[in-house]
Order: C-alpha cells, then sequence, then structure tokens
C-alpha cells in the first residue's frame, strides 16, 4: 500500500519501496560491520587461545568497574534509542528529540569514561610501544592484549563518535520537524546502527575486562 | 523489511531491565570460578543472548521480514567461517608432528 | 534513423554539458564513464610496471633495475591491476551501467552513495600513487608480516591506507547493486528472468560484502603498528604470522572471484547473443554463480599450503578448493552446450568470449592443479602460480571486460566501433596473451621461482617468449583504445539495437534517455527469447524508445 502523496527519490516507484530499501541497504552496511569487527575478534580469538595466562594476567590490570558502568551507560542508551525510533513511528516530536538527547547525553558519557581509562593506562605505561612496560615473563604476550584493546575499543570508540555525529543530526532535522508517523526512515537507520554499536560493546566487554576474573 | 510495527513501552522497559540483569550477572559470574573453560563459555552465552534481545527488540528484526532475517543470519554465519576454518588451522598444528619440508 | 532528427534527440551524454555535470552527476550511467576513466589509467599504470618487470625478465642477470626495485615493481603491479583495475572494472562500469537498465529500473537504489563510491575509489588511487611516487612499495601485494608490518623501509602504510579507503567503494558498490536487484525490479521481472549478468552480479556483491571488510581491517591492523606500535603481528611478543595471512586471504581469496564472477555474466550474454540462442541450463548457471560466491569464502587456506598452516587444516581446504571448480565447470559446460547448433557469428565480442572459455579452461583446470596438496609444495611460488592467475584474471577476466565494452559500446555511446580493427585486436591479443603466459607454466614447473629479478640462464629462452608475448599483448591493449576514443566522433551511429540481442537494456535508445526507459516496462517473458520476435516487455503506452 503506498501513498503517492509521499516524497520519494525520483529512481523509486512509492516511500514503500524507497523504506524498503532503506532498511534493506542499513542492514547489508551492518553485515559488513560484523566482518570488519570480526577480524578483530578473530586475531582476538586466536591469542587468548594461545596465550591464556598473560590475556587472564592483563585483562585484571581494566577497570572493571568502569567496564561494567559503561555497559550500564551503553545499555541506556540504547534503551533511550529505541524509544526515540518509537517517538518517532508516533510522530511525537517533542519526545523524539528529547529521548534523542539523551541517547547522545548517554553516548558522550561513555566517550568521556572510556578516555579516562585510557589516560589511565597511558599513566600505568600499558600502552603497546617503547614506553610499554608490565611486570613478569607474561610481558610480551600482555602487550598483544593491549593492542587488541586499544584497537577493539579505539575502533569502537571511533563508531560511537560517529554515531554522536549522526544523532546531532538527527537531533537538528527533529526540530525542525522533518520527520513524522509517515517518514521516519532516517530515524531508523541511526537507531539500527547505534544499536548495533552496543552491540560490538556487548562482547568487547566479557572478552576484555572479564577474563580470569577468578583468579585475581 | 521493517513492518512498521510499534512495540510498547513496557516490552522495551522489560528489554533494558533484562540487558542490565544479565550484566551484572556476567561481571559477577566472572569471579566465581566454574572450572576450565566454562568461565568463557558462559560469558559468551550471556552476551550472545544479550545481542540477540538487542537484535529481536530493539532493531525490530521480531517484527522484520524473512528477507531481513536472512541479511542479520548471513553476516554472523559469515563471521563463523572465518573462526571456524581459521581455528581449525591454529589448533591442529600441534596433533603431529609435521614433516619438515 | 541517422541525420538532424536523431540530433536533436536527448538522452544522458548530452542532457547538460561541463565538467560539474560530470563530477557531480547521479546517473549510473555517467558514473560508469567516470569508473571507465579511472579503470583505464590504472590498467595502463599497472601496464607499466609489468612492461618494465618483463624487460627486466629479457635476461637472467638483474642488469636493469636492482633487486629492491623489481621488488617494488612486482608490487606496484599487483596493487594497481587487482585493487584498481580488475576488482571495479566490470562491476563498476559495466555493472554499474546496464543493471538498472537490465532491471527495468530508472537508476540504482542509492545513487548518490554511486558517487561516492566513485570519489572514494579515487581518493584510495590517489593515496596509493602518492605511495608509488614516494618510492613505492616493496612487500608484493600481498603485505605479509612481520615484513610489511616491521621490517620494510618502503611506504607501506600510505600504501595499504589507499587500498583501505578504496574497498569502501567495492562495500558501496555491492551494498546498492544487492539492495537495487532485490527491490527496484520492473514488474514481471522475476528472479529467474533476469539476466544471468545480474545474478553474477549479484553474487559478486555478496563477496564485496562480506569479504572486503575484512582485508580493510587486516590492513588497517598493519597501519596500526606501523604507525601506533600495536604489535598484533609482531613475533617478538609472540605474535603469529599466520594470523596476517588468515586474515589477508579470507578476503583475497573471495577477490579472485569478485575478479571472474562478473566476466563470467558477460559471456553469458555474449555466447547467447552471438549464438542466437538462450542460454543452455539457466538456472543452473544462476545457482552456480551463486554457489561460486559462497565456496569461494571457503577456500582461502590453500595459499597457505607451505607457510606453516596445520597439515590437518589444509587437507580441509584442498579438498574445498575442489569443490568451488564444480559450479565453475557447470558454467563451462552450459556455454559450451549454448554454442552447440546455434547460429554463431564471429563479431569482436564473440571472438573474447569463445577466447575466454578456453582460457578460462586452462586457468581453472591449473588452479585444480595448485589445490592438488602434493604438487602445490612443488610449485608453490613458482612462475606456474603467475600463469595460472594471469589466465584467469588476463586471459579471461580482462577478455570478458573487452568483450564487455564492445558489445555494449553502441548502447552507451550510440556509436558502433570499427569491427574489423576490433576482431584484429581480438585476436592479436589473445595470441599476445598466450605467448607471454603459456611459457610460464613451463617455467613454473622447471622451478623458476617468482618475484626473483634474476634467474637461472637456462630459462632464458621461455623468457624471451613471455617478454615477447608481452610486446604483441600491449600493442592489442593499444588498439582498441584507439579506435574506441576515435569512434565516439566518427563512428556509425548505431541504432536501438544494433545485435538484434534480446535484453531489457536493448529496447530503449542508443544512448538511452537520463532516466533509461520513457515508460517503464512490464515483463512477460523469459530471458534470452532468442528465435522468438517479440521484445521481452510490453510497455503501458505503446512502443519502446526509438531511435
Amino acid at each position: 500500500m503506498s501513498d503517492s502523496s509521499i516524497v520519494h527519490a525520483h529512481q523509486f516507484d512509492d516511500a514503500e519501496q524507497q523504506h524498503e530499501a532503506s532498511w534493506l541497504g542499513m542492514w547489508v552496511f551492518l553485515a559488513t560491520e560484523v566482518m570488519f569487527f570480526g577480524g578483530m575478534f578473530l586475531g582476538y580469538t586466536i591469542y587468548r587461545s594461545t596465550y591464556p595466562a598473560a590475556f587472564a594476567d592483563a585483562s585484571n590490570h581494566l577497570d572493571i568497574w568502569l567496564g561494567t558502568i559503561n555497559t550500564a551507560v551503553l545499555i541506556g542508551s540504547s534503551f533511550t534509542m529505541a524509544l526515540a525510533v518509537r517517538s518517532a513511528q508516533l510522530g511525537a516530536r517533542k519526545p523524539l528529540v528529547l529521548f534523542l538527547i539523551l541517547t547522545l547525553v548517554l553516548g558522550a558519557l561513555f566517550l568521556g569514561i572510556k578516555f579516562t581509562e585510557y589516560y589511565a593506562k597511558i599513566e600505568e605505561n600499558l600502552v603497546p610501544g617503547s614506553n610499554f612496560s608490565f611486570a613478569g615473563p607474561l610481558g610480551r604476550a600482555a602487550e598483544i592484549f593491549f593492542s587488541f584493546y586499544f584497537a577493539m575499543t579505539g575502533m569502537h570508540a571511533l563508531h560511537m563518535i560517529i554515531g554522536l555525529a549522526l544523532l546531532t543530526a538527527m537531533i537538528v532535522k527533529a526540530g525542525r520537524g522533518r520527520f513524522s508517523s509517515v517518514y521516519n526512515t532516517p530515524v531508523e537507520l541511526v537507531g539500527l546502527y547505534w544499536h548495533f554499536v552496543y552491540i560490538v560493546w556487548i562482547f568487547l566487554f566479557p572478552l576484555l575486562y572479564l577474563v580470569g576474573r577468578h583468579l585475581q | 523489511m521493517s513492518s512498521g510495527h510499534i512495540v510498547s513501552v513496557k516490552l522495551y522497559l522489560a528489554i533494558f531491565g533484562a540487558l542490565l540483569v544479565m550484566t551484572l550477572a556476567t561481571a559477577g559470574a566472572a569471579f566465581i570460578d566454574l572450572g576450565g573453560n566454562l568461565n568463557t563459555a558462559l560469558a559468551m552465552v550471556i552476551a550472545a543472548c544479550k545481542a540477540l534481545l538487542v537484535i529481536l527488540f530493539f532493531m525490530h528484526v521480531r517484527y522484520s521480514s524473512r528477507l531481513t532475517w536472512v541479511f542479520v543470519g548471513a553476516g554472523f554465519f559469515w563471521l563463523m567461517i572465518l573462526l571456524s576454518l581459521t581455528l581449525a588451522d591454529v589448533l591442529s598444528r600441534r596433533w603431529l608432528p609435521t614433516l619438515l619440508l | 534513423m541517422n541525420g538532424p532528427v536523431e540530433e536533436r534527440r536527448q538522452h544522458y551524454l548530452n542532457v547538460n554539458y561541463g565538467l560539474k555535470s560530470w563530477l557531480l552527476t547521479i546517473d549510473h550511467k555517467r558514473i560508469a564513464w567516470l569508473y571507465l576513466v579511472g579503470v583505464t589509467f590504472f590498467f595502463f599504470v599497472g601496464g607499466l610496471f609489468a612492461t618494465l618487470i618483463r624487460m627486466e625478465l629479457l635476461t637472467p642477470q638483474g642488469d636493469l633495475v636492482q633487486a629492491e626495485t623489481y621488488n617494488k615493481l612486482f608490487t606496484m603491479h599487483g596493487v594497481t591491476m587487482i585493487f584498481f583495475f580488475l576488482i571495479p572494472s566490470i562491476p563498476a562500469v559495466l555493472g554499474n551501467f546496464l543493471i538498472p537498465l537490465m532491471i527495468g529500473a530508472r537508476d540504482l537504489a542509492f545513487p548518490r552513495l554511486n558517487l561516492a563510491s566513485w570519489y572514494i575509489y579515487i581518493l584510495g588511487g590517489v593515496f596509493t600513487l602518492a605511495a608509488a611516487a614516494a618510492g613505492g612499495v616493496d612487500t608484493g601485494w600481498t603485505f605479509y608480516t612481520p615484513y610489511s608490518s616491521i621490517y620494510s623501509n618502503t611506504h607501506v602504510a600510505l600504501t595499504v591506507i589507499g587500498i583501505f579507503i578504496t574497498g569502501f567503494s567495492s562495500i558501496l558498490t555491492g551494498l546498492n547493486f544487492i539492495v537495487t536487484i532485490h527491490t527496484m525490479r520492473a514488474p514481471g521481472m522475476t528472479w529467474f528472468r533476469l539476466p544471468l549478468f545480474v545474478w553474477a552480479h549479484y553474487a559478486t556483491s555478496i563477496i564485496f560484502i562480506l569479504g572486503t571488510p575484512v582485508i580493510a581491517i587486516t590492513l588497517a591492523l598493519v597501519a596500526f603498528e606501523r604507525l601506533f606500535g600495536l604489535g598484533i603481528f609482531n613475533p617478538e611478543l609472540g605474535g603469529d604470522p599466520l594470523l596476517f595471512q588468515h586474515l589477508f586471504w579470507f578476503y583475497s581469496h573471495p577477490a579472485v572471484y569478485i575478479m571472474i564472477l562478473p566476466g563470467m555474466g558477460v559471456i553469458s550474454e555474449l555466447i547467447a547473443c552471438f549464438s542466437r540462442k538462450r542460454v543452455f541450463g539457466y538456472d543452473f548457471v544462476a545457482f552456480s554463480s551463486l554457489a561460486i560466491a559462497v565456496l569461494g569464502f571457503l577456500v582461502w587456506g590453500h595459499h597457505m599450503f607451505v607457510s606453516g598452516q596445520s597439515v590437518y587444516a589444509s587437507m580441509i581446504f584442498s579438498l574445498l578448493s575442489m569443490l568451488v571448480a564444480i559450479p565453475s565447470a557447470i558454467k563451462v559446460f552450459n556455454w559450451t552446450a549454448t554454442l552447440y547448433k546455434g547460429s554463431i557469428s564471429f563479431d569482436a565480442p564473440m571472438i573474447y568470449a569463445l577466447g575466454f572459455i578456453g582460457l578460462f579452461t586452462i586457468g581453472g583446470l591449473t588452479g585444480l592443479f595448485l589445490a592438488t596438496l602434493g604438487v602445490d609444495i612443488h610449485v608453490h611460488d613458482t612462475y606456474f602460480v603467475i600463469a595460472h592467475f594471469h589466465y584467469i584474471m588476463v586471459g579471461s577476466a580482462v577478455m570478458a571486460y573487452l568483450g564487455g565494452i564492445h558489445f555494449w559500446w553502441p548502447k552507451m555511446t550510440g556509436r558502433k566501433y570499427s569491427e574489423p580493427l576490433a576482431r584484429l585486436a581480438a585476436v592479436i591479443i589473445f595470441l599476445g596473451f598466450n605467448l607471454t603466459f603459456f611459457p610460464q607454466f613451463v617455467l613454473g614447473y622447471l622451478g623458476m621461482p617468482r618475484r626473483y629479478h634474476v634467474y637461472p640462464p637456462e630459462f632464458q629462452v621461455l623468457n624471451v617468449m613471455s617478454t615477447a608475448g608481452a610486446s604483441i599483448l600491449a600493442v592489442g591493449y593499444v588498439l582498441p583504445l584507439a579506435y574506441l576514443i576515435w569512434s565516439l566522433r566518427y563512428g556509425v551511429v548505431a541504432g536501438m539495437n544494433p545485435w538484434k540481442a534480446k535484453g531489457l537494456e536493448w529496447e530503449t535508445a542508443s544512448p538511452p534517455p537520463t532516466d533509461n526507459f520513457d515508460v517503464t516496462p512490464i515483463v512477460v517473458h523469459e530471458a534470452y527469447a532468442y528465435g522468438e520476435a517479440e521484445s521481452q516487455a510490453v510497455y503501458p503506452t505503446g512502443k519502446p524508445a526509438n531511435v
């Protein structure tokens, strides 16, 4: 069922086709992101199976409190994002803007906590490179762990920053009344992206922060 | 494609709550020695469940077309190909002495 | 119809003029031309590197260039040809131009993303050319660690960043194709009425989407190691060189199917048209495209048989590599069956297509030799491998590309090229190609290793033959550049369907209007209805667009 009065791009026959194409397009993109992060998960898996003790030792140097709080922050932001999309579907402009702003704030909070952690790691000489120092014979493999820690959380943080930029754009557009119950695809798609970035963190958290905690 | 189905706030709240509980559970379980690889396995199972909840409800896949399910499944399936065949190499390298070539 | 009436008809080329109208276009047909210019440029850059390589190999001694320079030459040849010519060529030029036409759509699903894709491709190319100008890279296009991540003193980071950027061009093209084919087919254009060219590009797009991100992250990790000291591949820390190889080949093996599947799609179209017959076993060919895409992801370890991979994993990969040959063979059988009792004509595109079938068979079979564990121990890293992949990439993929360019040239430009010159060029290319690369099978079998600028004197005769062949091949490649450009101005004006081919693209004007069809076609017949007079579609207000 299509409403020909709804504006759609000229290459599409109607708004429904445009929506379907956009939705599928975002999922195809997310599939590429799964494989992109997947390469790092593969590397991590291989080295963890090869150097289990070093990975456990190194993981215990991460701040589990900050990691858990950050996970909760992201859960919150996923929740507010879902509510934002829901508001858009209902054509509720003010709640939409509110929930988008909340999502943005929680995302920024996550990044703030993350960079605090990074700063602490710099102070503790746990950044791979010439300043890296880790006591004990497991030090070399621990440097591999921290290489993955920075690569994976860094790539994740980069995706969060892009997400914040997308959210800002959505807030501006929503504020101007660009979305309605009939047209809210961009909000929906930004939502998909945001949830995906959270899913990456769902796996990063146990793999980086919770290795061998019972050995502490 | 997404059906435009509108999920209730109550359901979202329930998912939100479940995700928080599972996070606390996984963090807590990490401190208990379950023996062998069970800690890792449990953490991965919990993570997978959390991801599934987000995918099905927050990302509306529960209410989407079968084509969407294929696209979602394909991404993870392909990741499994990458992981399993590579691990097949890494884990079997030391099974028998290999001849020096 | 020629003359003044023809000149006034508006189409996608004359609808507006000026550089801005091209650089800011969102018309898939113009974007195809942008890519055509790009890939042609990089083809000749890669060819320049090849020329220097073959000149050095005329003599057993290293007398033209030093070893380090030679390493840079074969690296840049590989990088340029693979990432900047072969991978984009057919999909970004012919795929972009034809897919909307073939399915009866006005454009791709995301036209602006399509343009962004081209800019990303060019940006990546600029980075890589900058690296070449600054002194190049010497790691081989395979960038094996830890040489590439730690020990090489060449511009690795710059080059891998260039390839990383260009990878996004592939990803976006694949995304566009998949969504377009799923959602924008004209009424009546069911999946099994699609031209096999479209099936081939759908399968290729699966590989674009699921494979390219892995090489992206792999090269990013190499860059991180070089730039930030994140020692993931560092053996001094306990890093595993094989991890890089697994990640690299997970993409780069399917990448070779990216390079051949579109070509196979072209061949299906050419064989059908120039045999005046529908493709035999359409369903089998369509499913084989998908099978090649999927199975192609399961075989990457066959590049690592001698690298230290577990022999058990190697056996699995060897077996899977045998399996992936099956759908390719099915296609060759079906094309051959299409030729049987067909009404064959030897226009230039058909010469390329027939050459493809023979050369692809040789290339494919020699791939099976390499997939056989025991044989590979002896011929790995020899010229046998080089000959094998050039039979596929040059003897097959490039010939399919040229065949396609010639076949659809009248549609893209509204002009015909010089058929006698084109046939001559096709024959020169075929002969030059075989003289260049067949001796390399022998050289590899006899033990000449690859990636060395010197070789034992007893190999000189075969090397001289190979270089001679390369010179002939070069002539063959320059000819189309000349007569195709010439035809843009002086070629005979082509009608809507100069080949009397079947397919929706032939049921609109040459060149097509910006929105492809004056009215959206409604498809009522199967593909390749050769031998029947009707067109594949009906047009609600009458006939298709006329010349």
